[in-house]
């Protein structure tokens, strides 16, 4: 038992520094918005998604409505929809930890959980249990951290909630490397700048992703034959 | 806070609840012998690098670049993001340094 949760322990400890970091930025931008850290620790508890979180400090900070809150939410997560494919029978074999495998599914523990090997002498159900235990609390501990230093320390944070776009713009870069085919992208980021011009900041966020979810479908074959000629020609290679 | 507490719980609450839901699908619906819908799977490839162009629009959404500083700040520290993550890679890296050069540019800046 002692040496499964060090194995996983072990595993997580890059994820742990990526965590409290974001943790603390989160933290410290919710706390900005007036929030104190119990709302940061039931948002990295309950919530528990990490470019989401920042999103949804700004959601709260233009007052969005629900309905937007919901399709952002579900648009922005909807990745997750395919992480948990690989892991329908082991989550299911997992038994009354199934509902806490699913909950505690973000883009690291994922990536954790693919890659780990599990030597023989470990449980590996309750390996993977450990890992994503563990991440949740660096994440959850980074939130509570960052709330606090917000509510405690007297700095001006003036400007620390551009780390939400550098974020992105990270991520951005992460993903146009990895993709055969640019258009999504350049829809994406077309789509709003175009809402953004007519709407203006307040209501453009709703319609822009209408319309990227629009073209998406409606460019589907062109894309397609970019993102699978690009897999032809790699297995040529 | 910006919204009342009962608001600012229901967001949360959304948040939360649509996030379960898009985790849960694949146990919910996909976990019989039926497959995944052609149309879900290509979402599934697209809409990431889709939705993040509109978020970092989102980001920068609120910049003025009809009056001074004109967005620079914003300009010149998503440049920093991009160059340096382009360069090293390091996505912890790239973040904080974006974020201090964004902090000390609207300082210095201000007018």
């Amino acid at each position: 038992m002692k040496k499964t949760i060090k194995y996983a322990y072990k595993q997580t400890i890059p994820v742990a520094v990526g965590y409290i970091f974001m943790g603390i930025a989160f933290g410290v931008l919710l706390s900005r918005e007036g929030y104190n850290p119990l709302w940061a620790f039931c948002a990295s508890t309950f919530i528990y998604a990490g470019s989401m979180q920042f999103v949804l400090v700004s959601l709260l900070h233009d007052a969005a409505p629900l309905i937007t809150v919901a399709i952002m939410t579900f648009l922005v997560q909807c990745r997750h929809i395919f992480y948990g494919l690989g892991f329908i029978d082991k989550f299911k074999r997992m038994g009354i930890k199934c509902p806490y495998m699913i909950h505690a599914m973000t883009d690291e523990t994922y990536s954790l959980l693919c890659s780990v090997k599990y030597p023989p002498d470990i449980d590996e159900d309750k390996c993977s249990f450990y890992i994503s235990l563990f991440d949740h609390i660096y994440w959850i501990l980074g939130g509570v951290i960052g709330a606090l230093i917000g509510e405690i320390i007297p700095l001006d944070f003036t400007g620390i909630d551009f780390s939400m776009t550098a974020l992105f713009i990270v991520i951005f870069i992460n993903q146009w490397r990895e993709m055969t085919s640019h258009i999504p992208a350049v829809i994406g980021l077309c789509s709003a700048a175009l809402f953004l011009i007519l709407l203006g900041p307040d209501n453009f966020l709703l319609p822009s992703l209408l319309l990227t979810v629009g073209l998406l479908c409606v460019l589907k074959k062109r894309i397609k034959n970019e993102i699978s000629d690009a897999s032809a020609e790699k297995e040529e290679n | 806070m910006p919204v009342s507490v009962g608001y600012s719980i229901a967001v949360f609450a959304v948040v939360a609840i649509v996030t379960y839901f898009t985790r849960s699908l694949p146990f919910v619906v996909f976990g019989g012998k039926k497959g995944v819908p052609k149309i879900v799977i290509y979402l599934g490839q697209v809409l990431p690098s889709a939705i993040i162009a509109v978020l970092i629009v989102y980001c920068l959404k609120s910049i003025n670049i009809t009056s001074a500083p004109f967005g620079l700040p914003e300009i010149i520290s998503s440049l920093v993001v991009a160059a340096l993550h382009l360069w090293r890679k390091n996505t912890l890296l790239s973040i904080a340094a974006g974020t201090v050069c964004y902090m000390i540019l609207i300082r210095v800046m201000a007018v």
